[in-house]
């Protein structure tokens, strides 16, 4: 199952390598991370996607996260209804012939051509993982040449939705 | 010899009126009191490693531990004459084992030193074993100067990251001016919550340049909560339970010594009449011969402590941490209790088994809340009784056909002899578990053992920090021939400081623990444990100037212990011990607590 948590953590060497070693060390399987800088100096925020076997599992994150000393917050969003992001970057094989068929099967997605070759276009593409998953299906005919992504960004909702509030769980939220 | 320094060094003193600022600029000259209003005083500039002892003795440390080296050179040199005692062992593994006896007996916070590269990864496995075992130290680890980090300069290693896993926090140092502030955490961390290791990784440069300093010096630890609010309502409600609960049982955990809890604990289940099952580190939270204390449990536990885990209906563990050591295979462990859990680690809750009664909190806080109002008893009384007649039907052990000594006798003997105060300190195997079962503990914290991680070369470093913290009391060090000769080098500390540890060597000229599991579980396929050329303990402890005395009957052990323990000066006595003693009971792997072997005689 998947895990998502948000953290705010200091701003200093070495704190990624602390969160991903703990990971490792504790053998959590990290699908995604994201950092950043937030709305407060010196404190990045990341947004960690997780694979994890069982509750008891998401439970032991949380807190090994919450006790080192430079994590300032964890927030569980794995019950929460939470806006989640990824951006995503496509290379996909255009002769530009084959550009307007490109054009009118991104449009729908609100995908963009970032740059253009004669050979090739990077589609610029936003969205949630499934959104972006739809899409690299249906640019696979093309010939897609190289893909990156940045992994999840996300935040809870200021209202939780009907269907968010039937899943939550109270207590999730922890302030550290 | 004398911990304070070696005489006649520098002229000026380092008290904090002393120190002479080496220069008066302000860090941003220049961009203030341009309104023409009174300009702030420029702080005082200190040369870092002069800071660095200042700020050290702001913090009430008292005793360092080390070896110093090139990173490290301006350091020491700001120690000289500094009168912060120093203790200089032989390698690093040795400096810091000894810090942490020290740390356990005094219940002080030691700082401990190596150089860059060789000196810090010496000092691994003792920050392991401190962080295991949640005892406080502040490690300061030279590095290469900040202009050559990371291009695998002369004696580079990257002890930052190396030791993220095994430090409770660690800092690298990358400027001046937070030195002040970085050292205050450094011993606030390590002495707080759940204690541990704390490590800073100074990098030359930070201790020769001209660092200013301004007090007071604020902490920048928002998020850090060493003292969790107590759930009190379920505390009260264990209580509530635990008083209607038949087949009681407290685990006592090394989180009741580092809260010095141990009175309240015996004052409790004096009360409401529940035994107690120790960890290896929480033996000696109730005395060895208190009716209400079963003795350790888990792998070489007794059969009494291990049946009152299997078969309790109501658990309450104070301060350990499950650990498999003690539980055996989880699904056999008090598979019909009701399990309370308190801990000042939250991610201790949770991890091994899913409590029903998780408690965050202190375990002084916890037992305060227990003794608080009436204690009514558990209908105990029956249970009491059966657990009492599986201790007279399978009292501990050991064999009497053999014709050799043997060691469990040498503890009793031991045990029997020795005052009231004494410390106990052991390295890691079998003689461990043989002190662990057959010596009557009588006080709280004064035992000293390598628990979590189970570090040959423990025991020797860590009486010598013992007995510094304790320069009174008898100090007794149980060592096998295995872990001796793993820091052997620092018995020259014993003479260096006036050190009078009785080594008590128990030789079976193997590494006897899993020489033990060899026998019993790899057909006696006894690879690599059999020692065939041993040194001659005799002359190396000759060598170092202790006297040594070599002994294989009860008889000879008897008069070699008492004469040990009438001098005031370090004493080893090589106990010739039967080779093919084992540790018995024993939990095998795979097994559940009441699934032992050896209980009885064959």
């Amino acid at each position: 199952m998947k895990q998502l948590l948000a953290l705010k953590v200091n701003d200093q060497p070495g704190v990624l390598h602390r969160i991903t070693g703990l990971f490792l060390r504790r053998g959590f399987n990290i699908a995604t991370i994201t950092v950043g800088a937030c709305e407060e100096p010196g404190v990045s925020r990341m947004t960690i996607l997780l694979e994890v076997a069982d509750e008891r599992v998401m439970d032991q994150v949380r807190k090994q996260l919450a006790k080192q000393v430079d994590v300032l917050e964890v927030e569980d969003l794995t019950d929460r209804d939470a806006v989640t992001r990824e951006l995503c970057l496509v290379r996909v094989e255009a002769p530009l012939k084959m550009r307007s068929d490109l054009q009118s099967l991104i449009q729908p997605f609100r995908a963009q051509l970032i740059d253009v070759g004669f050979e090739t276009v990077v589609v610029e593409v936003t969205g949630s993982p499934a959104k972006i998953d739809a899409l690299l299906d249906l640019l696979r005919p093309f010939g897609v040449l190289e893909i990156v992504r940045t992994g999840l960004a996300a935040l809870p909702r200021e209202r939780q939705t009907e269907s968010g509030r039937a899943v939550l769980r109270e207590g999730r939220s922890v302030e550290v | 010899m004398s911990f304070e320094g070696p005489e006649g060094a520098r002229a000026e003193a380092l008290s904090p009126d002393a120190a002479a600022p080496v220069g008066t600029e302000a860090p941003e000259g220049g961009s203030s009191g341009q309104d023409g209003g009174p300009q702030p005083e420029p702080p005082p500039v200190y040369r870092g490693a002069d800071l660095l002892v200042e700020v050290l003795k702001e913090e009430g440390a008292e005793m360092l531990f080390g070896i110093p080296g090139g990173a490290t050179i301006n350091f020491y040199d700001a120690l000289y004459n500094s009168g912060i005692p120093y203790v200089l062992a032989r390698h690093e593994q040795g400096a810091i084992h000894a810090a942490d006896g020290y740390a356990r007996i005094s219940g002080k916070v030691p700082v401990v030193t190596g150089t860059s590269g060789p000196g810090s990864t010496n000092l691994m496995t003792g920050i392991a074993n401190a962080w295991f075992d949640s005892v406080p130290m502040v490690i300061i680890a030279g590095q290469v100067s900040t202009s050559v980090m990371g291009t695998d300069a002369f004696q580079e290693s990257p002890i930052f990251s190396m030791t993220m896993g095994i430090t409770k926090h660690n800092y690298q140092l990358m400027r001046g001016e937070d030195m002040p502030r970085v050292v205050k955490e450094s011993f606030y961390l390590a002495r707080t919550g759940r204690k541990g290791p704390v490590l800073i990784e100074l990098p030359k440069d930070m201790t020769s340049n001209e660092i200013p300093y301004r007090k007071p010096v604020e902490m920048q630890l928002r998020a850090y909560t060493p003292k969790p609010k107590i759930d009190r309502a379920l505390v009260e409600k264990v209580k509530h339970d635990l008083a209607r609960a038949k087949r009681p049982v407290i685990v006592a955990g090394a989180g009741i010594v580092h809260a010095g809890a141990s009175e309240l604990l015996r004052a409790f289940v004096e009360k409401a009449r529940v035994p107690v099952v120790h960890t290896l580190l929480g033996l000696g939270t109730l005395p060895s011969d208190h009716p209400l204390s079963l003795g350790m449990g888990g792998m070489h536990g007794t059969v009494w402590a291990n049946m009152a885990l299997h078969e309790c209906d109501f658990l309450l563990n104070i301060g350990s941490r499950f650990d498999d050591r003690l539980t055996g295979a989880l699904e056999h462990f008090a598979p019909r209790a009701w399990i309370a859990h308190v801990d000042i680690d939250e991610a201790e809750l949770g991890k091994v088994l899913a409590e029903d009664y998780p408690i965050h909190g202190d375990a002084r806080e916890a037992l305060e809340i227990l003794l608080d109002g009436a204690v009514d008893p558990s209908p105990s009384e029956e249970w009491l009784a059966y657990l009492d007649s599986l201790r007279r039907e399978y009292p501990l052990w050991y064999r009497t056909d053999r014709p050799y000594l043997q060691p469990q006798r040498v503890v009793e003997i031991a045990s029997e002899l020795a005052s009231d105060d004494v410390i106990v300190v052991t390295d890691v195997g079998q003689h461990q578990m043989w002190v662990a079962q057959f010596f009557r503990f009588r006080r709280p914290g004064r035992f000293v053992t390598s628990g979590g991680l189970g570090a040959m070369g423990f025991g020797l470093p860590a009486a010598i920090g013992a007995q510094i913290a304790d320069r009174d009391a008898l100090v007794l060090t149980f060592l096998g021939d295995g872990g001796l000769q793993m820091t052997e080098q620092e018995l020259i500390l014993l003479r260096e400081y006036d050190l009078p540890v009785k080594i008590l060597l128990l030789n079976n000229n193997s590494l006897g623990m899993v020489r033990q599991w060899q026998e019993l579980f790899y057909e006696e396929r006894y690879s690599s444990t059999l020692f065939n050329f041993q040194p001659d303990f005799m002359r190396l402890a000759d060598a170092y100037g202790i006297v040594g005395r070599r002994v294989e009957t009860e008889e000879e052990a008897r008069t070699a212990l008492e004469e040990a323990f009438r001098t005031r000066a370090p004493y080893l006595i090589e106990f010739v011990i039967d080779p093919m003693a084992n540790v018995l009971p024993m939990v095998p792997p795979g097994n559940g607590v009441h699934e032992m072997e050896g209980v009885k005689p064959e």
